[in-house]
């Protein structure tokens, strides 16, 4: 079983990033979830998003999770919510900043000695789909760090997954995946 | 036909509103009376979408509350039309007046019910509070626990409410956000073969047949009333249970996969057993399968169909299990717990010695976790090892500050 927390801010897509991720993995013939916890969604609230893998039935419910990954889209959220919570050992950090690993650990001291990696997905965002909106650039970090798909064929599913956006939207997100694909580190 | 049919994947992603909002399409609803409620909102709005987009032919009627949206939907009904809707909670609660006419009418409407829990404190989060409040009102109850299930006993409750035999308003219940909200893998059914199970819609006493004038909605008094409930409740106990079980069978043919009225997993050598509805079901699966690698013969048993409830074949699931858990996503409010009100009454006419302790959980969407499951499988053998039940028969769990625990 693999499983991701997302962090966010409602509003910034992280329930359509993990239902898009949910999709693209399940046409491989594994089984998927991905679900939120809303509160009483306002925009701009913190909020938190889902997914579990597997290639068995994934039968669980509950929404505690230990997640193998944390993605964090909002970079304020490191600081103003508990983004390790529930963590294992080897819990993977993909955290949206424009700061150096470095910076980031050092102004956040809780990311201490976990395996971090950084992106600035809302630069990426605002600079190829005009808006601050975080998921999808997220996802291609993901793919580079997790490895688990090619990105060609990540981004051939997300093409079908957007598929009634406008074709200029579409692009843009598709480079937005790349260029965090190719800038995570 | 005056619609565009839509090309699904086998598999596609979907929340467990969207996979209703699919079925309802596939059965093509010719009314559609709705007021939204959070978290069934989706399942009405993907409707509206889907007529305006030319893909149903049917009518959405926009109401000012959840009381006229089941009022629109009977009126439909009468007339003589396919017709359903969906609700939540405070909605629910609404409506109630208006489910005992729809029932008592024996109009076939179909309610989805994504279950959420009863204000006051306000809470959009999902418990089974609004199902709870729904079980005398004579409609029939089905329960999903995750979204196929949401998509497929959709079909179903057409099936059985449209029979002639059953002409009985059907509800499809889901647990709100934990399987409303999640979106996971749902197999599907094409158009074609979905609206072929469903069949055409067959009016019966239809109000727009002018040649065959029929009142409805009358006035009865002493002298009728109770043999009207009495036929009511009469076809609920002796009809539509075997309707069920024919509609189940058809559509384990269609598509492969089999529902029963109770749904029992690692019972055949069980000794410790949790009974319980929804997402919560689930969950308790995977947990028996761990507890079973530590040695605690554990099982599960689904409430499928909650009503009519199926008191044999509860008593026939339990009878030979030591310890049984009843776990109650509702609060009691001064008594036992439903489950453990049904399952107690279900059982006490048979030679069992289980031991029965009740627990009440999740409310207002509080989670359940693998470790309470655990912690409970545990309890339940402690008392098979006690050989009586070792705590109060009533117990709290998930729930902050000192331990609850009554009777």
């Amino acid at each position: 079983m693999l499983e991701i927390r997302w962090h966010s801010r409602a509003g910034q897509g992280a329930v359509t990033g993990a239902k898009g991720l949910a999709d693209v993995v399940a046409t491989t013939g594994k089984d998927v979830q991905a679900f939120a916890f809303y509160g009483s969604a306002k925009r701009g609230a913190a909020m938190t998003a889902y997914n579990r893998v597997d290639d068995q039935p994934i039968m669980n419910h509950e929404k505690y999770m230990r997640p193998d990954y944390v993605f964090v889209i909002d970079p304020a959220l490191v600081y103003t919510t508990d983004v390790t919570i529930n963590d294992k050992d080897n819990t993977v950090y993909i955290i949206t900043t424009h700061m150096s690993k470095e910076e980031l650990i050092a102004s956040q001291p809780r990311l201490e000695g976990k395996k971090v990696y950084t992106v600035d997905c809302i630069k990426i965002a605002q600079e190829t789909i005009g808006r601050a909106i975080p998921n999808t650039p997220m996802l291609g970090a993901f793919m580079k760090i997790s490895k688990m798909y090619d990105i060609e064929f990540f981004k051939d599913n997300m093409v079908r997954i957007l598929g009634k956006l406008p074709q200029k939207i579409i692009d843009a997100n598709m480079l937005a995946i790349q260029r965090a694909y190719d800038e995570v580190k | 036909m005056a619609f565009d049919k839509l090309e699904l994947r086998d598999i596609e992603v979907w929340d467990g509103n969207f996979a209703a909002a699919q079925a309802l399409r596939q059965c093509q609803i010719d009314v559609v009376a709705a007021y939204p409620i959070t978290p069934s909102t989706p399942i009405v709005e993907g409707y509206a979408k889907f007529l305006a987009d030319g893909y149903v032919e049917g009518e959405f009627v926009m109401v000012e509350s959840e009381h006229a949206a089941m009022s629109g939907c009977i009126g439909a009904a009468a007339a003589g039309g396919r017709v359903a809707t969906a609700t939540s909670s405070q909605g629910f609660a609404l409506m109630v007046e208006t489910l005992y006419q729809a029932s008592g009418m024996r109009l076939p409407i179909v309610l989805n019910v994504v279950n959420r829990a009863l204000a006051a404190p306000l809470n959009v989060n999902g418990d089974h509070s609004d199902m709870y409040l729904g079980r005398d009102s004579g409609w029939i109850q089905l329960d999903a626990y995750n979204p196929q299930e949401a998509y497929d006993l959709n079909f179903i409750a057409f099936k059985v409410a449209e029979d002639h035999d059953v002409r009985l308003p059907c509800m499809v219940h889901q647990d709100g956000f934990m399987t409303s909200h999640t979106a996971q893998g749902v197999k599907t059914l094409d158009d074609d073969s979905a609206y072929g199970f469903v069949g055409e819609f067959q009016p019966m006493n239809d109000m727009l047949d002018l040649d065959n004038p029929v009142t409805h909605g009358v006035q009865t008094e002493e002298d009728w009333h109770f043999e009207h409930k009495a036929r009511q409740h009469r076809d609920l106990m002796l009809n539509v249970a075997p309707k069920i079980q024919a509609a189940f069978d058809a559509f384990e043919k269609l598509s492969g996969r089999k529902y029963n009225m109770v749904e029992k997993y690692e019972m055949e050598d069980a000794d410790v057993a949790v009974v319980c509805m929804g997402t919560s079901v689930e969950t308790a699966r995977e947990v028996a399968l761990e507890m079973r690698k530590e040695g605690i013969k554990a099982g599960v048993v689904g409430i499928r169909v909650f009503r009519p409830f199926p008191f044999m074949e509860i008593a026939a699931a339990l009878k030979d299990i030591k310890a049984i858990a009843t776990l109650d996503r509702s609060s009691p409010n001064g008594a036992a717990g439903m489950l453990f009100n049904e399952i107690a009454g279900a059982l006490f006419n048979t030679d069992t010695k289980a031991l029965l302790s009740g627990y009440v959980y999740g409310l207002g969407g509080r989670d359940l976790t693998k470790a309470h499951l655990r912690d409970l499988y545990k309890e339940l053998q402690a008392n098979v090892d006690a050989g009586k039940v070792t705590t109060q028969l009533q117990q709290f769990i998930g729930v902050r500050g000192p331990k609850l625990a009554f009777l």
